[in-house]
C-alpha cells in the first residue's frame, strides 16, 4: 500500500474515533456531568487513533528504504561484485530498478535478477507488516483512549495541549529553514573548500571556472581546473547595486519626501500605490524590459554622444534595478518622514523656516538612521537579485571600472554553475554554494544593521 | 541655520528699532533666494513623482505593446479532406465486456502508434493545392507554410473521432512562425533573399493567400492551450507552463499558509516573551530579506541533493517557494493579529473560554480577512519567482502538460526566461511579452482580489 492510502486509512480511523468517542461521551454525560464537551472526546479518540500510527509511518518510510538496501546488499555475492568492478552504489540503483520494473543498461546478471526479486519480496513483506502495525497501533489508540472516556477525564486539555504543541512545530520551520540554509551551503562550501583553498577564492582576480568536469574522478581534478576568484564577481555585484542606489536614493527619497509632505491626499493616495506597482513586478519581467528595451536604448544614446555602452551591461542592469528598488526605498522612508513627530515641524516653520528648509534641515535630519536603515534593506535587495543581471549584465567576469561594459555578479554565477545537476561532485558546481554562502554572509549583515538601525528610529519616536 | 539667527533677532527686535531694521533688511534680501529654493526643492519632488509614474507607465506601454499583437496569430484557413487512402488504419478498438483494462489499454496504445505513422503532412500539401494550385511543382516550399505541430493536431482529431475519415474539414491551421513574423511587419522586407527566412516562392504565397483573406490574424488558443514546442515554434504555448505553476500555488497554499498561520499563532499568542522568541523574531524577519536565490540553493542541496526528491518537479519548486513565502505570511498574519483589540480576548476569557478557545473561537475569525490577504500576496509573490526555480532544474526544456507535482515542468516566469533566449527573436519577442502579460495579469488579479477582501472587510477598531 502506499503511503498516501495509508495515511488515507488512519485519517479514516480517525472520523471513526471521532464519532465513536463523541457517541459514547455523550451517552456518559447523560447520567454525569462531564468536565469537557463531548466532541472534545470524540477528538480526543481520533488524535489517539491518528498521531502514534502517524508517526510509526513517517519514521518508518524514513528507515525502510535504508534497512531494505542493506539486507539485500548483505546478500550478495562478494565474488561477483569482485568480477564486476563497478561501486556499490551503482549496483544498487541497479537492482532497485530492476526491482521497480524499470530498464537497466545492459543485460542483468542473473544474481542481479535474484537481488531484484529478494528486494520486491522485502518491499512486499515490509509494506504488508507496515499496514498491518499502523492498523493495529491506531485500533488500539482508539480502544484505550474510548475505554478512557469518563466525567473526570479532562479531553480538553489533552486536545489543546496537542494544538500548542503542533503550533510551536510549526512555528520552528523558520528557524529549521535557517539552520537548513546555513548548514548545507556550510557543508558544500567545505567541500569545494577541498578542491580550491579558501585563499585563492577570496583573493583571487581571475574567474575562469573552466567547463564542468563532472564524471572525472576526484583525484584527476586537482591539476588544472580553472581559477575561482571570488573579487571580479563581487566587483561587478557591487557595482551594478551602486549604479542601482544611484538611481533609485534620489528619486526615491524625493518621491517619498513629496508624497509625505507637499502632495494633497487625493494625489498621494493615487501615486503611491501605482508607484508600489513597480515592487510586485516580477523581476524576470524587469530583466526582460532591460535586456530588450533599456539596454538597446542605452547603447543608441550612448552612441549619438559618442560612448560604447554595451547593450548588456552594469550601466543596464543597474538602471533598471534601480527602477525596481525606488518602491523600497519611497515607501519605508514615508513611513519614517511621516512618523517624525508634528512638533519638530511646526517648530520649525514657526520659528519662519520655509517648508523645505524644514523638510531639509529638520525632518530629514531627525528621520535620517531610518532612512539609512531603508537604503540598507535596498542596497541588499539589490546584491541578491538575480533574474535582470542575468539577462542585462552580460555575464563577463572581469575586474574593470568601466560601468559600459558587460560585468558579472555573484548571483548570475550561482545560476551559471548549478543549473539542475544534482551532481554535486565538482567544485564547478560546489562553488555555487561558496558563492551563496558569501552572498547570505553580506545580505544577513545589512539586514541586520538595517533592521537594527530602524528598529531603534522606530522606538526613539513611539 | 536661517532660524536660530532669527529667533534672538526677533527677541530684541521689540526693543531696538535699528537692529529690527537691520534684521528685517537680512530677512527681505535672503526671502527671494529662500522662495526661489522652496519652490525648485518642491518641483524635484514633483519631477520625480512624475518620472517614477512615468517609468510605470513605459514599462506597461512598452510589455504590452510588444506582446498583446502575439494573442493572434497568422492562421491559414483550409479544406482539409481526411482521405481514406491516406489514412489506411484499422478500427479503432473498443474495451469488450470480459476484457480486462489493461488489456484494453495495450490495443489501445498499439492502434494509437498505427495512427501516428500515417503522413498527417499529405493531408495537408492536398488541402493546400486547392488553394495553390502550383504547390505540386514546389514541393519543399509548400511544407514550409503550415507549421509542423498542426499535423500532430491532425492526428489527434483522428484519434478522438475516427469517424471523420471520409469527411473535409474546414480548419484554421497555424502558419510557420517565420510566416507570422513576415505578416506582421516584423522583420526587415527589403533585406536580400539570401537574409531572408522565406524562400520567395512561399512570400509569394503568402502575399497571395492574404490577399484573399486565407491567411488571417486569428485569436491564437495555441498560446493557452499548448505546452512548450521547439520544433514547431509557432504552436509554442504556456499549457505546460501553467499547469507547472498552479501545482507549485497549491503546494504553497496547503504548505506555507496554514504552516505561517500557526507559527504566527503561536508567536504573537502564546510564545512567552524571552530571548529565544527574540531570536526566532528577529530570524524571520531576516529569511524575508534573504535573496530568493539562496532558497534555490537550499532546494538544490536539501529537496534534491539529500532527500532525492526528483528534479524539475513542481513538488520541489513549490516547497522552495514555501519556504521562501512564509516569512510573508507570518508577519502579515503577526500584525492582523496584533491588531485585534484585547477586549476581545479579555470578554472570552471572562465568560470561562480557556485561551485556546479565546483564540480559536473569537480571534481568529476576526483575523481571517487579513490573513487571507497575507496569504495572496505571499502566493502572488511566489508566483513570479524565478531564480529559486532555475537551480533545481526548472528550466529544462519539457513538451508535455504535467499531470501531476512529481512530473517534470516549468514555471510560467520560467517559461518567459527561456522564450526570451530563443533565436527567432522576432517572433519570440511578443511571444515573451505576451505570457509576461499573462503572468502580470495573474498576479494582478491576485492582488486585485486581496485588496478587495481588504476593503470589504476590514473593520477599524
Amino acid at each position: 500500500m502506499s503511503n498516501l492510502s495509508l495515511i488515507a486509512l488512519l485519517l479514516a480511523l480517525m472520523a471513526i474515533g471521532y464519532q465513536l468517542g463523541m457517541v459514547r461521551s455523550r451517552r456518559v454525560a447523560a447520567v454525569q456531568t462531564m468536565h469537557s464537551r463531548p466532541h472534545h472526546y470524540g477528538m480526543m479518540v481520533g488524535l489517539w487513533a491518528f498521531i502514534p500510527a502517524f508517526f510509526i509511518l513517517l519514521l518508518w518510510s524514513l528507515l525502510a528504504p535504508g534497512v531494505i538496501s542493506s539486507m539485500v546488499s548483505a546478500q550478495l555475492p562478494a565474488d561477483a561484485l569482485a568480477a564486476e568492478g563497478m561501486s556499490a552504489d551503482v549496483i544498487m540503483r541497479r537492482i532497485s530498478n530492476l526491482a521497480n520494473n524499470f530498464g537497466i543498461v545492459a543485460e542483468a546478471e542473473s544474481w542481479e535478477l535474484a537481488a531484484a526479486a529478494y528486494m520486491q519480496q522485502l518491499k512486499t513483506s515490509s509494506a504488508v507488516l507496515l499496514t498491518g502495525l499502523l492498523a493495529s497501533i491506531a485500533a488500539a489508540g482508539l480502544f484505550f483512549s474510548y475505554k478512557r472516556i469518563q466525567p473526570q477525564l479532562r479531553a480538553r486539555h489533552q486536545i489543546e495541549r496537542t494544538v500548542k504543541a503542533v503550533l510551536i512545530i510549526c512555528s520552528t520551520v523558520a528557524i529549521l529553514t535557517t539552520i537548513g540554509i546555513v548548514l548545507s551551503m556550510v557543508t558544500e562550501t567545505i567541500n569545494f573548500f577541498s578542491f580550491i583553498p579558501p585563499a585563492d577564492f577570496f583573493f583571487g582576480t581571475t574567474w575562469n571556472p573552466r567547463f564542468s568536469t563532472t564524471g572525472l574522478t576526484e583525484g584527476s581534478l586537482t591539476g588544472s581546473q580553472g581559477s575561482f576568484g571570488i573579487l571580479p564577481l563581487l566587483s561587478g555585484t557591487m557595482m551594478v547595486a551602486a549604479i542601482a542606489l544611484l538611481v533609485a536614493i534620489p528619486l526615491g527619497l524625493m518621491v517619498a519626501i513629496y508624497l509625505a509632505e507637499y502632495a494633497p491626499v487625493g494625489f498621494r493616495t493615487t501615486a503611491k500605490p501605482i508607484i508600489e506597482v513597480l515592487a510586485g513586478i516580477p523581476t524576470i519581467v524587469y530583466g526582460f524590459f532591460a535586456l530588450v528595451t533599456v539596454g538597446p536604448f542605452l547603447a543608441d544614446f550612448g552612441a549619438s554622444i559618442g560612448l560604447t555602452i554595451r547593450a548588456t551591461s552594469a550601466l543596464t542592469a543597474g538602471v533598471v534595478m534601480g527602477i525596481m528598488i525606488i518602491p523600497f526605498i519611497s515607501s519605508l522612508s514615508d513611513d519614517i518622514i511621516t512618523q517624525v513627530p508634528k512638533a519638530l515641524r511646526d517648530a520649525s516653520l514657526g520659528l519662519g523656516a520655509t517648508k523645505s528648509e524644514t523638510v531639509r534641515k529638520v525632518v530629514l535630519p531627525a528621520a535620517l538612521p531610518g532612512i539609512v536603515g531603508a537604503i540598507l534593506l535596498a542596497a541588499s535587495r539589490a546584491i541578491g537579485e538575480t533574474m535582470i543581471v542575468v539577462l542585462a549584465a552580460g555575464n563577463s567576469p572581469s575586474l574593470s571600472a568601466n560601468p559600459f561594459e558587460a560585468v558579472s555578479t555573484v548571483t548570475v554565477t550561482i545560476v551559471n554553475q548549478l543549473t539542475g545537476d544534482n551532481d554535486f561532485a565538482s567544485p564547478q558546481s560546489l562553488v555555487a554554494f561558496a558563492l551563496g554562502l558569501t552572498l547570505f554572509v553580506i545580505t544577513l549583515l545589512l539586514n541586520v544593521v538595517a533592521l537594527v538601525i530602524v528598529r531603534k528610529y522606530r522606538e526613539q519616536y513611539e | 541655520m536661517t532660524e536660530m539667527k532669527m529667533t534672538p533677532a526677533n527677541d530684541s527686535a521689540t526693543t531696538s528699532p535699528a537692529a529690527l531694521s537691520k534684521t528685517q533688511q537680512k530677512v527681505a534680501a535672503s526671502l527671494n533666494r529662500r522662495h526661489r529654493q522652496e519652490k525648485l526643492f518642491k518641483g524635484i519632488g514633483l519631477s520625480a513623482v512624475v518620472i517614477s509614474l512615468t517609468l510605470v507607465a513605459i514599462l506597461f506601454i512598452n510589455i504590452f505593446s510588444k506582446g498583446l499583437p502575439a494573442f493572434w496569430q497568422s492562421a491559414i484557413t483550409l479544406d482539409i479532406y481526411f482521405d481514406p487512402a491516406i489514412i489506411q488504419i484499422s478500427e479503432k478498438p473498443q474495451q469488450q465486456p470480459d476484457e480486462l483494462d489493461n488489456l484494453f489499454f495495450q490495443r489501445d496504445i498499439e492502434w494509437q502508434s498505427e495512427v501516428g505513422l500515417i503522413n498527417f503532412n499529405r493531408l495537408i500539401t492536398e488541402g493546400l493545392k486547392k488553394v495553390l494550385p502550383d504547390a505540386s511543382a514546389h514541393r519543399r516550399d509548400a511544407a514550409r507554410i503550415v507549421t509542423s505541430g498542426e499535423r500532430f493536431a491532425l492526428r489527434q482529431m483522428v484519434i478522438d473521432n475516427p469517424d471523420i475519415i471520409g469527411q473535409t474539414q474546414r480548419l484554421h491551421l497555424l502558419t510557420d512562425a517565420n510566416i507570422d513574423v513576415w505578416l506582421k511587419g516584423n522583420i526587415d522586407r527589403s533585406l536580400p533573399d539570401s537574409q531572408q527566412q522565406l524562400s520567395p516562392k512561399v512570400r509569394e504565397w503568402v502575399a497571395l493567400l492574404s490577399e484573399q483573406g486565407i491567411i488571417q490574424n486569428r485569436f491564437s488558443f495555441a498560446l493557452f492551450m499548448n505546452p512548450d514546442s521547439r520544433s514547431s515554434l509557432a504552436s509554442a504555448g504556456l499549457a505546460g507552463a501553467f499547469m507547472g505553476s498552479l501545482y507549485m500555488m497549491l503546494v504553497v497554499i496547503f504548505l506555507a499558509v496554514p504552516m505561517g498561520v500557526a507559527a504566527a499563532i503561536y508567536l504573537e499568542e502564546f510564545a512567552p516573551k524571552n530571548k529565544l522568541t527574540d531570536l526566532v523574531e528577529v530570524n524571520i524577519n531576516n529569511l524575508a530579506a534573504v535573496p530568493s536565490i539562496v532558497f534555490g540553493l537550499l532546494g538544490a542541496a536539501v529537496f534534491i541533493g539529500w532527500f532525492k526528491l526528483p528534479i524539475s518537479a513542481p513538488i520541489v519548486g513549490g516547497l522552495v517557494l514555501s519556504l521562501m513565502t512564509l516569512p510573508t505570511v507570518i508577519i502579515a498574519t503577526r500584525s492582523t493579529l496584533k491588531a485585534i483589540p484585547p477586549s476581545i480576548r479579555q470578554a472570552a476569557l471572562g465568560l470561562g473560554a480557556s485561551k485556546m478557545q479565546a483564540i480559536f473561537h473569537h480571534v481568529l475569525p476576526l483575523a481571517i480577512p487579513g490573513i487571507l490577504t497575507g496569504a495572496i500576496l505571499g502566493v502572488a509573490q511566489a508566483l513570479g519567482e524565478a531564480a529559486p526555480l532555475l537551480l533545481i532544474g526548472m528550466k529544462a526544456f519539457v513538451a508535455q502538460v504535467p499531470t501531476g507535482p512529481f512530473e517534470q515542468s516549468t514555471a510560467l516566469p520560467v517559461q518567459i526566461f527561456l522564450w526570451q533566449g530563443n533565436e527567432l527573436r522576432n517572433f519570440f519577442e511578443a511571444r515573451t511579452s505576451a505570457a509576461i502579460i499573462v503572468l502580470l495579469a495573474l498576479m494582478l488579479s491576485l492582488n486585485a482580489l486581496a485588496i478587495w477582501l481588504r476593503k470589504k472587510y476590514e473593520k477599524r477598531w
